[in-house]
């Protein structure tokens, strides 16, 4: 009878084993257990004085692409250049003049947040860099 | 046959409806025609194996010993602990159901339990139950059951409905074999007395007088010697084989089989001519044994410990004759034997030496350490290095097809040899489907020692699938000659071609060599060896 | 009238309730959020370690290869190294063909029965696609994951992001809007390639009669997983900045609970908990058995080659010795030669 505690092809088993539990444990060690902060966003002087962005804070933390995208829509397809937000405020709609017109430091805005959740918007492909951040 | 359905019937008979009831809620009834005979418990004696008793399979008391429960238990635990095979297939298989209609017996019966996947299913409901923590929590709805009076019954019908021809584990994602399940389910029967005589009296035969059919020595040197004198007759030549020699070169070892029944004969005839042929030519120095008379293995359908006991006797005898190798005739599980468990089983047989072909100095590389080289292998080569002088159009009255066997094919893979030597001798060839050959051959229904007569109804829907490959090529190419390389295949294959396809007869491959063989000094040949006139001799029939 | 998928179905719907209620209505977000996870990974690592441990303290005493290719015999005769592997690197491939690409299942046939009594056999496909579909897509859909859990994120990931979502619908009505953000086709395959593996399961009265509801469940798990998934990216968008700033926590084991994220969040994750914690003790482990399937990863060169089985022990075998003492007399009467003659034996 073979004994209980044996392992037969040890070497192939452990190997196979080991393999298996460093890739599971990736995020373990990839990361030295030490977590980067979540970024902070910075609002420039022109954002904080406005208070208010478009819509709520949560629905624009969580919904802006979506916004966004709406604003294109109107403007490209339909040529309808005003939005009306639900105090019934109005802004053009434009990601150049609106958006970036407070939030003019994309570094520290826009992309702080986008490369820590690897997202690639393509609004800069055709938004070339960030006209109104005038070093 | 007599109350067997016409063919027909039979197919349009089978139904592969699912049954209303769950599987496990479906209560198993056996059926005559479909199950064999229980062990003679003489046989079960001569082998020392357990609970020797008669009993009859049909009977509510089937015998058992009382803690047949714990004994099924403990063997159960024991090989998990011995078997990775049967531990992981145990564990792993996630009923995709890929191997269901694979198997030839759920093709022909269309009995769900037939599928390989509910086959090993009897099992891991077991096993899930005894020795897994969740199927022992979960019960039924976690696929376990309790091990039952009725679960052993279940078993056995089911267990002795599987040829372990391993056509299954070619297609599933796992490699999971159920002729492994099988063999080890059968082994959990065996410890509790119960096996199929048509297993148990061969096994008792081979371990007493050295072969299945139970020939004592001087009784098989008889029969070759009949064979001698057919020989004479047809060729007009004396092929005076040797017995149990020592300080032969060779030692030949084949199934009993072929001494015994037709169209076996023929192909025992075959090595016989062969062998004249290649000592005449070539000095070459062969013996056959008494001792090692069989070259099939039924205990491989009983235990590991019994197919060890049996196959055994092969190294003994070759050592004892102090012969440098071992030669092996045409048989399939035989062949599944020696190529996967002979070496680690009994060898090394470090008495022996690396075989040399001594005819054409060819060295058998793949059988470097086993010393067993398969007939097929040993004729090809010597065909390719134009060895044996050879006449095909003595076989042109067949249209010949080549039926892989099971365990050569997918315990081997042994394809182009037979077929090389096949196309070598006969002129006219066809295969069948390719996805009915090769490693996807289909067995011929009555593997593994179900080649009964009690279970005919079983056997010809086994049988089925490689009848109707066979019709296939019947109709379209007329072939009338089925080859193969197996001794079961030419005990079962007349009788299932007989029911499904009678135009076409069953022939082993070295039949069809010796035909063709042109034996230096022979008489002019007016017959084959079935003494069927030769092609072209037909009006000197008269 | 089929229990079995209703069980596993019900189970689901029990596991959907225990964290959205727990989290909506007792706030136990640190029980669903970080407990439970953590406690999962632990068992799946330590569980799935544990099983493959317990098969491989069982020996392979026999070396049982399914050859599926012609043997390596005669040198003039091909062979096929790959499906009939004497060689180590024969095996590799084998086994490297089985574990990415499922040949064995690729070789699927489907019987049938033609009305003129003919039976056929036909290349089935669907199963294999589905399968490999299923697999490939889970894998990518993980590995994508680790922009979660990575920091900064590893260029391999990003690479396997920018191949998954190039494929951008973009359409949009008031009511139905798709396209951003960019789509993962491997959620969505996954998803359908799940759907496809059930219905098979439950449409065709082969696989139903055979399938647990161990078959069900952690289908109806892992489609569970996708659409709460899916549901996030596409649909109640979530906060990703401060679902990553948790789900880092966790595995730097610091994990701080994240503001207003809601319970689709919590059910995602405890779903891939459950499934963890399910994985180690279940079918699922086919993922480790694979390799450890002795008709597949072993050479075939038995003959070629002695091989030992661990336990090999001795029987009793009927020796020539007794055979020549029970049939002796009639062997020399027969003219056969013997080792021992009658009058040695009288002695």
């Amino acid at each position: 009878m073979p004994d209980q505690k044996q392992m037969y092809d040890k070497g192939k088993v452990v190997a196979g084993l080991v393999i298996f539990v460093v890739l599971i444990t990736f995020p373990f060690w990839y990361n030295h257990l030490k977590a980067a902060p979540a970024p902070q966003l910075e609002l420039t002087k022109k954002a904080q004085a406005a208070k208010n962005c478009v819509r709520s804070k949560d629905y624009m933390k969580a919904e802006h692409m979506q916004l966004l995208d709406v604003w294109r829509e109107s403007v490209v397809r339909n040529g309808e250049r005003v939005y009306v937000n639900e105090e019934g405020k109005e802004f053009n709609m434009s990601l150049t003049n609106t958006c970036l017109d407070c939030h003019s430091n994309k570094a520290e805005f826009c992309d702080r947040c986008h490369n820590y959740a690897s997202v690639n918007p393509y609004c800069w492909d055709c938004h070339i860099d960030n006209p109104k951040e005038k070093k | 046959m007599s109350d067997l359905p016409k063919p027909d019937e039979f197919l349009t008979g089978i139904d592969h409806k699912m049954p209303q009831t769950d599987w496990m809620n479906t209560p198993t009834e056996i059926r005559k025609g479909m199950y064999c005979y229980a062990s003679n418990y003489k046989s079960v004696e001569i082998l020392g194996l357990p609970n020797a008793r008669p009993w009859n399979p049909l009977e509510d008391d089937w015998k058992l010993p009382e803690n047949w429960q714990q004994i099924i238990h403990e063997g159960f635990k024991e090989r998990l602990d011995k078997f990775r095979s049967f531990k992981v297939f145990m564990d792993i298989c996630v009923r995709c159901g890929a191997c269901a209609d694979k198997c030839h017996f759920f093709i022909g019966t269309g009995d769900p339990k037939n599928m390989p996947v509910l086959r090993a299913e009897l099992l891991r409901s077991i096993y899930r139950n005894d020795f897994t923590t969740v199927g022992k929590i979960l019960g039924k709805i976690g696929g376990g059951r309790k091990m039952t009076l009725d679960v052993l019954k279940e078993w056995w019908y089911y267990l002795f409905q599987c040829t372990e021809c391993r056509r299954c584990s070619v297609f599933c994602p796992y490699g999971i074999d159920t002729a492994e399940v099988t063999i080890m389910g059968r082994e959990l029967l065996n410890l509790i007395g119960l096996n199929i005589d048509w297993i148990a009296t061969p096994i008792a035969n081979c371990y007493q007088t050295g072969n299945h059919l139970g020939i004592q020595p001087h009784a098989f040197k008889d029969m070759l010697e009949f064979f001698v004198e057919d020989i004479e007759e047809i060729t007009g030549i004396n092929v005076d084989p040797s017995f149990n020699r020592k300080g032969a070169d060779i030692l030949f070892i084949t199934p009993s089989g072929d001494v015994f029944a037709d169209p076996g004969t023929y192909t025992c005839m075959g090595y016989m001519m062969l062998f004249h042929y290649l000592r005449e030519k070539y000095g070459f120095d062969i013996t056959w044994s008494t001792y090692a008379s069989e070259g099939g293995n039924f205990g491989f359908f009983t235990s590991h410990e019994t197919m060890k006991r049996l196959n055994s006797k092969m190294y003994a005898e070759a050592k004892r004759l102090g012969v440098k190798w071992i030669l092996g005739g045409e048989c399939g599980h035989m062949w599944r034997v020696i190529n996967q468990y002979m070496d680690t089983m009994n060898g090394p047989a470090d008495f022996l030496e690396e075989p040399v072909s001594p005819i054409t100095g060819t060295k058998f590389e793949n059988a470097k350490s086993t010393k067993m080289v398969h007939i097929a292998e040993f004729l090809a080569d010597l065909i390719h290095h134009d060895k044996l002088e050879l006449d095909p159009s003595r076989n042109d009255n067949f249209k010949v097809s080549f039926h892989d066997s099971c365990n050569p094919a997918r315990g081997m893979g042994m394809f182009e040899e037979p077929r090389y030597v096949i196309k070598n001798v006969c002129n006219h060839f066809y295969e069948m489907p390719a996805n009915t050959i090769r490693e996807q051959t289909f067995c011929c229904g009555s593997g593994a020692g179900l080649n009964a007569g009690e279970n005919m109804e079983l056997r010809l829907a086994g049988g089925l699938p490689r009848a109707n490959a066979v019709k296939y090529v019947h109709e379209k190419f007329g072939v009338n000659m089925l080859a193969c390389v197996c001794a079961i295949d030419r005990a079962a294959l007349p009788t299932s071609l007989e029911y499904w396809v009678p135009e076409v007869d069953t022939t082993g491959m070295t039949e069809l060599v010796a035909n063709a063989l042109i034996m230096p000094g022979e008489t002019k040949r007016e017959t084959d060896l079935r003494g069927e006139p030769l092609p072209g001799m037909e009006e000197d029939d008269a | 009238m089929n229990g079995k998928y209703m069980f596993s179905l019900l189970a689901i719907f029990v596991l959907f309730l225990l964290p959205y209620v727990g989290v909506t209505a007792f706030g136990l977000k640190t029980l669903f959020g970080i407990f439970i996870p953590l406690i999962a990974l632990t068992i799946f690592i330590i569980g799935f370690v544990r099983r493959i441990k317990g098969w491989s303290e069982s020996p392979v005493p026999f070396r049982i290869p399914t050859t599926c290719g012609q043997q390596k015999s005669l040198t003039w005769i091909e062979s096929s190294p790959i499906d009939n592997p004497t060689t180590k690197a024969g095996v590799v491939v084998r086994m490297i063909l089985e574990v990415m690409l499922f040949r064995s299942l690729f070789r699927n046939l489907k019987f049938k029965r033609e009305s003129n009594g003919i039976l056929s056999y036909s290349w089935e496909l669907w199963l294999w696609l589905g399968a490999l579909a299923f697999h490939w897509a889970f894998l990518v859909t993980i590995v994508r994951h680790l922009r979660f859990f990575a920091e900064p994120i590893p260029y391999f990931v990003r690479a396997l992001e920018f191949f998954d979502s190039f494929f951008r619908v973009e359409f949009f009505t008031d009511a139905f809007q798709v396209g951003l953000p960019g789509i993962y086709m491997s959620g969505i395959v996954l998803l359908a390639a799940a759907i496809y593996l059930l219905a098979r399961r439950i449409l065709l009265a082969q696989v139903r009669y055979v399938s647990l509801a161990a078959d069900y469940f952690p289908l109806f798990l892992i489609i569970g997983i996708a659409v709460s998934g899916i549901m996030m990216r596409y649909a109640s968008k979530v906060d990703i900045v401060g679902i990553k700033a948790f789900t880092m926590g966790l595995v730097t084991l610091n994990p701080t609970i994240p503001e207003g994220v809601g319970a689709t969040f919590y059910v995602h994750l405890f779903f891939v908990s459950v499934l963890l914690i399910y994985f180690p003790f279940s079918k699922l482990m086919h993922m480790g058995g694979i390799f450890m399937s002795p008709t597949r990863n072993l050479t075939t060169d038995t003959r070629a080659k002695h091989y030992s089985n661990p336990w090999n022990y001795p029987v009793k075998t009927h020796t020539y010795e007794e055979y020549e003492d029970d049939y002796r007399e009639k062997m020399i009467d027969a003219g056969l030669p013997v080792d021992k003659e009658l009058a040695e034996v009288k002695e």
